[in-house]
């Protein structure tokens, strides 16, 4: 066995890390402010991205427990916060985007859900709990265009369907993407609702949002399954 | 046999006439007695009658007092908020600060209204039962009731790097579960479910559960002067079941994302304590199983964890939800009765 196979992990990470301090040396040799500030955001992500989506799929198989998914998502966050506070404060980008509970008091999954967009430099509005709706009024005086809504419990899971045709009938193209344990226990039930797309953890809302921004999610695109495409 | 002997001699890893079935739905006591679920748990007397119509129509071995979960907290000054299609629940958690710990005392049973309503449905129950029915009874664990005191979030934050609150918290909530399972036991109850979803491998990494919800489950049961069930609520058991089995519990009642076979093969390994299974109906998928649907899910549960005793089929929440049709309700009963008849010879016959 030669060196490069009993170290196959730690060669290339290397080299890569590598390649990003040099490219940063140089910003900062050249007081190029912008460019030592995208490579230092793009470095966080690189790594954030794959941890956090690593803990997700753990979770997933029953690995990672729920305690690990919030510290782990909180910490991110809090770094991301410290580092970089401008990118959380800044004002919406497009598309708008919110997240809200509905009608539960249980907020840790929509804390979860932030946390990870954010520290992933995705801005949102945090509606908190609000019943069916206040939620669909918030959304169409905000000119959303993605809503994010977590429910722990099945009743408030089967009212996001009330949201979805509120909208709808209000003409506005909003995307629905729905969490929470009662989607976890019925893999039929964010399609019952309406939703665009079901997300089963955190990471899974953000690989959504990736794929909505970059396929244009003003298209027509089928809805999905977190994780399952 | 009767129901208590059918679930006494099962919890003996012995087979009974049949696999023991524990349906446990709490509101749909309100539509057998055609009430709103705030009218119908406003008074004791509705959950006795709904209850003993419920076990009638479906034919269920045992009856149960468990109202709601928040009711616990309500006994803490928590606010619920009822929903006319769902069961009660806690509104904002009542600490909004956790340093408030410090400052609670442990509500007097006797002394407070929601909790005396159990305490009275119990009794009502016991006097129509008897002997013949087990009554559950329904504690939430210490480890586990600060999810509806503090929130999920805060909790998690005192559990992980406030150990002086969470110690606080603990003695209080151990001292507060304890006597309200006893006295449930001494109002009739035959055992108490100890729900503690917290200590689940779905919400804390099983290193940690041994640090801190597998001693306090050990320090509270040994207290409880009864038969103890622990109920995971959905949560995942299957890294900590050699633990569970040690805090003295006699039955776990387990997941639907976990597989039933695996879980009864493990606890029927040489060596381990005689722990039962009690499970794994996914509830919420129930409400849209056709009644074929249901006989087969029955049936594979059966045949996965069934023979030679040791399991009681039932849903894997410990609440039916309101949306569950009473037809399929009917058809898993049938078909436990049709399929649950030992010995259970047909599993071969399947299997082949």
């Amino acid at each position: 066995m030669n060196d490069a196979d009993q170290q196959p992990a730690v060669v290339p990470t290397a080299a890569m890390n590598s390649i990003a301090i040099e490219d940063l040396t140089q910003a900062l040799l050249s007081l190029d402010r912008l460019t030592a500030k995208t490579l230092l955001t793009q470095s966080a992500e690189s790594l954030m991205v794959p941890a956090l989506e690593q803990i997700g799929a753990g979770w997933e198989r029953g690995e990672v427990a729920l305690s690990q998914v919030y510290m782990a998502s909180r910490i991110c966050e809090d770094i991301i916060n410290q580092t970089f506070p401008s990118q959380i404060t800044a004002a919406a980008q497009p598309p708008r985007i919110a997240i809200a509970v509905l009608e539960d008091f249980h907020q840790l999954g929509k804390r979860i859900v932030s946390s990870v967009l954010r520290s992933n430099g995705i801005t949102l509005l945090d509606y908190g709990t609000l019943k069916a709706d206040e939620l669909i009024q918030r959304t169409l005086a905000d000119h959303i265009e993605i809503l994010l809504i977590s429910t722990l419990m099945l009743p408030s899971a089967l009212k996001i369907k009330l949201v979805t045709a509120g909208l709808a009938a209000a003409g506005a193209q909003v995307k629905v993407i729905v969490g929470g344990a009662p989607f976890r226990f019925d893999d039929q039930l964010w399609q019952e609702v309406g939703a665009y797309a079901m997300g089963k953890n955190a990471s899974d809302a953000l690989a959504i949002l990736r794929d909505m921004s970059s396929e244009n999610y003003h298209g027509n695109k089928d809805c999905r399954e977190g994780g399952a495409q | 046999m009767n129901s208590l002997q059918r679930v006494l001699t099962s919890l003996g890893q012995s087979e009974p006439d049949y696999v023991p079935f524990f349906l446990l739905p709490t509101l749909h006591g309100a539509k057998e007695l055609g009430l709103s679920i705030e009218k119908y748990f406003s008074e004791a007397e509705n959950v006795a009658e709904g209850q003993l119509r419920l076990r009638a129509r479906y034919h269920h071995d045992c009856l149960y007092n468990f109202f709601y979960a928040p009711i616990e907290v309500e006994a803490w000054g928590a606010e619920i908020i009822f929903s006319p299609d769902g069961p009660p629940n806690s509104g904002q958690p009542f600490l909004a600060n956790p340093e408030d710990i410090q400052k609670l005392h442990v509500p007097s049973i006797e002394e407070t209204p929601c909790l005396s309503k159990v305490l009275k449905a119990t009794r009502l129950l016991k006097q129509a039962a008897g002997d013949e029915v087990p009554i559950i009874g329904v504690a939430v664990s210490p480890f586990s009731l600060p999810v509806m005191q503090l929130g999920f979030d805060k909790y998690f934050d005192v559990m992980l790097s406030r150990p002086d609150l969470f110690e606080r918290l603990m003695q209080v909530n151990e001292e507060f579960c304890v006597a309200w399972a006893n006295a449930q036991l001494t109002a009739g109850a035959t055992a108490i479910c100890y729900f503690d979803p917290v200590s689940s491998s779905t919400i804390i990494p099983p290193a940690l559960y041994r640090q801190t919800g597998y001693e306090i489950a050990r320090r509270t049961l040994a207290r409880i002067h009864g038969p103890t069930a622990t109920h995971l609520a959905s949560g995942r058991c299957l890294p900590i079941l050699d633990d569970l089995a040690q805090t003295g519990t006699a039955i776990v009642g387990v997941s639907a994302l976990e597989d039933l076979a695996e879980l009864k093969t493990v606890v029927c390994a040489a060596g381990r304590s005689r722990l039962s299974l009690l499970g794994n109906l996914n509830g919420i998928e129930m409400r849209r199983w056709t009644p074929r649907q249901a006989e087969a899910q029955v049936k594979a549960a059966i045949a996965k964890a069934g023979r030679g005793g040791g399991f009681i089929l039932c849903d894997n929440h410990g609440e039916i939800p309101w949306q569950v049709p009473d037809q399929i309700l009917m058809a898993i009963s049938d078909a436990v009765h049709q399929w649950g008849a030992y010995p259970l010879k047909w599993i071969e016959n399947d299997q082949e």
